[in-house]
């Protein structure tokens, strides 16, 4: 077993880093929050042709999947960049999908998530109760009981997250039965790699709050001397590097009885280490930090929003402890 | 590195086998008093008998050349087993290191078979009155004396040295030279001519640490680890044994987390979602630092300062985890016991092994590349 990860899979994350710093996301985010979607599906499209979307489809659909370490990976870098979209809703209606008894006609949607041309929105109530993006996704679903369901979109709701365009759904036309099974494994998926953005985000925090504390001066110094600030980073780095092994673990434990459990630890785990960073980050940058122009704030409100997505921290733990006890 | 779990589970079996049919059904006595420090020095006779005391050593020492996954796999046995705590812990995990680094063969030979069977238990000697944070700042003297070295001066806090035979640690060699120069890294016997000794009661009473007091203690010249002078070298190799895995290994932690999640099964009330709360925030760093474990040993690169982030980790949740047994016990939780024994020793995790003030700084500094500053 890999408790690290492997040549190719650094690689990997390497050529992910470089195709997104030169996407510019946070100006792709601010697009996306206008409703000016182009750049963000550009960037969609990007990303399928690296294989980020194939690796949720399982190979007698044309992807490569699931593969939830180089998900992991590569959810940890959408989230270190403050990538736009439905990502994680679509990765866990591969996910889904690819589960279903017997094939469905909705699989046939599974070529296209792998290349790319489709963006899907998933609403899985109650954990996951808004259509993330359901404005561009040419399919949007939800589940209701055992059945799957097409989803029509209502009324647009606004997050935290600009960048985060919620939309309440309405169950329409059954798609398939007894999806319940294939449903909560696309949940797992969804949170797992939900779990990973957030340990790249509060990275990201990490870093750029480092940056700013080495230049920042006051009192004729920089503010990266005073212990106050140096202690908080110093806080925020064990929070999320011991995040870090509970996302790989779980990736790790997939299609084991532990997976569900594992899952859960590992949200839990990375959305308190992620907003922790986040917290801090915008203490250490002052009143700049708590701006809207200044792009980390993007990814400041992103920690908040996802602490609670795909299942909240309270909700995770009594999934593990309902596994244990 | 590929980590093959399997490769480790016979090993697993033959553990879990052995102490299953040796570990004492009673608990022994508190190893911070006289009777339970002779108790658990017994039992180091007894693993140690079995090859089990220190199993990641070479054979030729008492150990089996385990690799750090079965050494790992073993704490996780150990402490599943409800086995006694480690009286030999600071000679095996902060002395025994420093000698495979910087010891000679003839000090390997002498030092590390007594020390694997409980024969000598060690005490390390590192703060001094003066000089906590601030090891940098210590006076206790070595002054060169015919074959060999005299001490004088005072070390505090030494833990086990009120029942211990042996200490070591940095003495200054060279009154000229200040701060990290001129230290000299001595192993010293604690019953020798000159040594006064004054056990001092942790915060329950309990005699866990001693205040050792150097009348020209003589200390012959193969006593000295490395070179003189380069003490503080020698020393710094310790601290990241000590902050790292070795000193508090995984198992020890989940053992006393899935102990937790046992104790709310009995007593929980299940309405109680905060305290439900955080015996499944226990459990989940308890994980957590298993598979940060792994992931460690799986590594090429030493990890230096990252050791660290270790040290503030598992301290942070080893009282943590203590406090939430007490509170799960309620009105009990203040009642003698082994939550209670195990709650003391977690208070004062946070403040050996260099402060976790003290790692933050260095967490700050050296894996973060902030700028140098004073404290």
């Amino acid at each position: 077993m890999r408790f690290v990860l492997d040549a190719e899979q650094r690689l990997f994350g390497e050529t992910l880093d470089k195709l997104l710093t030169e996407a510019a996301p946070f100006g792709v985010a601010r697009d996306w929050a206008a409703g000016r979607h182009e750049p963000g599906l550009a960037l969609w499209r990007s990303l399928a042709g690296a294989g980020v979307l194939a690796l949720a489809v399982p190979e007698s659909a044309g992807g490569a999947g699931p593969l939830p370490v180089e998900l992991v990976t590569a959810f940890h870098e959408l989230g270190r960049h403050g990538v736009p979209g439905p990502y994680a809703e679509t990765v866990a209606t591969a996910v889904l999908l690819g589960r279903l008894p017997g094939g469905s006609p909705a699989s046939a949607w599974l070529p296209a998530i792998a290349d790319g041309t489709a963006v899907v929105s998933l609403a899985l109530p109650p954990a996951v109760p808004y259509a993330l993006d359901a404005d561009v996704a040419g399919l949007v679903l939800t589940v209701d009981g055992q059945e799957l369901r097409a989803a029509v979109p209502g009324e647009a709701r606004t997050s935290l997250d600009p960048a985060r365009r919620l939309f309440a759904v309405t169950p329409g036309e059954v798609i398939a039965e007894e999806a319940a099974a294939a449903a909560a494994e696309g949940y797992d998926m969804g949170a797992l790699v939900c779990a990973a953005q957030l340990v790249g985000l509060g990275r990201r925090l990490l870093e750029v709050s480092v940056d700013h504390v080495r230049t920042r001066r006051q009192f004729g110094r920089p503010i990266g001397e005073f212990q106050a600030v140096r202690h908080h980073l110093a806080n925020a780095l064990v929070g999320l590097e011991y995040a870090r092994p509970l996302v790989h673990g779980a990736a790790l434990s997939y299609g084991t009885p532990d997976f569900a459990r594992d899952v859960s630890a590992a949200k839990v785990s990375a959305a308190e280490a992620a907003y922790a960073a986040a917290r801090i980050a915008l203490q250490v940058h002052g009143a700049i930090g708590y701006t809207d122009e200044y792009d980390p704030s993007l990814l400041i409100r992103k920690a908040r929003a996802l602490h609670s997505a795909w299942g909240s921290p309270a909700a995770h733990r009594a999934r593990v402890m309902s596994a244990l006890a | 590195m590929d980590l093959d779990l399997s490769a480790a589970e016979s090993f697993r079996a033959e553990v879990r086998h052995w102490l299953r049919a040796h570990v004492p059904a009673t608990p022994l006595p508190s190893l911070e008093t006289g009777e339970g420090f002779a108790a658990h020095r017994a039992w180091e006779r007894e693993l140690h008998a079995a090859r089990l005391s220190v199993v990641s050593w070479p054979e030729e020492y008492g150990g089996r050349n385990a690799t750090p996954l079965e050494w790992l796999v073993f704490e996780e046995e150990y402490y599943a087993a409800g086995a006694p705590g480690r009286v030999g812990q600071n000679g095996v995990n902060l002395l025994a290191p420093t000698l495979f680094r910087y010891g000679t063969p003839e000090q390997l030979a002498r030092v590390l078979p007594p020390m694997a069977s409980g024969e000598v238990i060690w005490a390390q000697a590192w703060s001094e009155p003066g000089a906590g944070s601030d090891l940098a700042s210590l006076r206790a003297t070595a002054t060169r004396a015919d074959g060999g070295w005299l001490l004088n001066g005072q070390k505090t806090w030494s833990s086990r040295a009120a029942f211990a035979d042996r200490g070591f640690g940095p003495f200054r060699s060279d009154p000229e030279a200040e701060r990290h120069r001129g230290l000299t890294y001595l192993m010293f016997p604690l019953d020798a001519p000159g040594v006064t000794r004054r056990p001092i009661g942790r915060i329950d009473g309990k005699p866990a640490f001693a205040e050792l007091f150097f009348d020209d203690v003589f200390v012959p010249d193969r006593d000295v680890i490395g070179d003189p002078g380069e003490g503080w070298r020698v020393a710094m190799s310790t601290t990241g044994n000590e902050r790292g895995l070795t000193l508090r290994s995984p198992g020890r932690f989940l053992a006393a987390a899935d102990r937790l999640v046992e104790l709310w099964r009995e007593r929980g009330d299940a309405s109680d979602t905060a305290l439900r709360d955080r015996v499944a925030d226990a459990w989940i760093r308890a994980r957590a630092y298993r598979l940060k474990g792994f992931e460690t040993i799986s590594r090429t690169d030493d990890i230096g300062a990252e050791s660290s982030v270790n040290k503030v980790f598992w301290s942070e949740l080893d009282v943590a985890l203590h406090e939430t047994a007490l509170d799960l016990l309620g009105p009990d939780g203040e009642l003698a016991g082994e939550w209670l024994e195990g709650y003391v020793f977690s208070l004062a995790g946070p403040i050996y092994a260099g402060t976790n003030e003290i790692q933050r700084d260095v967490i700050a500094e050296r894996v973060l590349g902030l700028p140098r500053a004073g404290r």
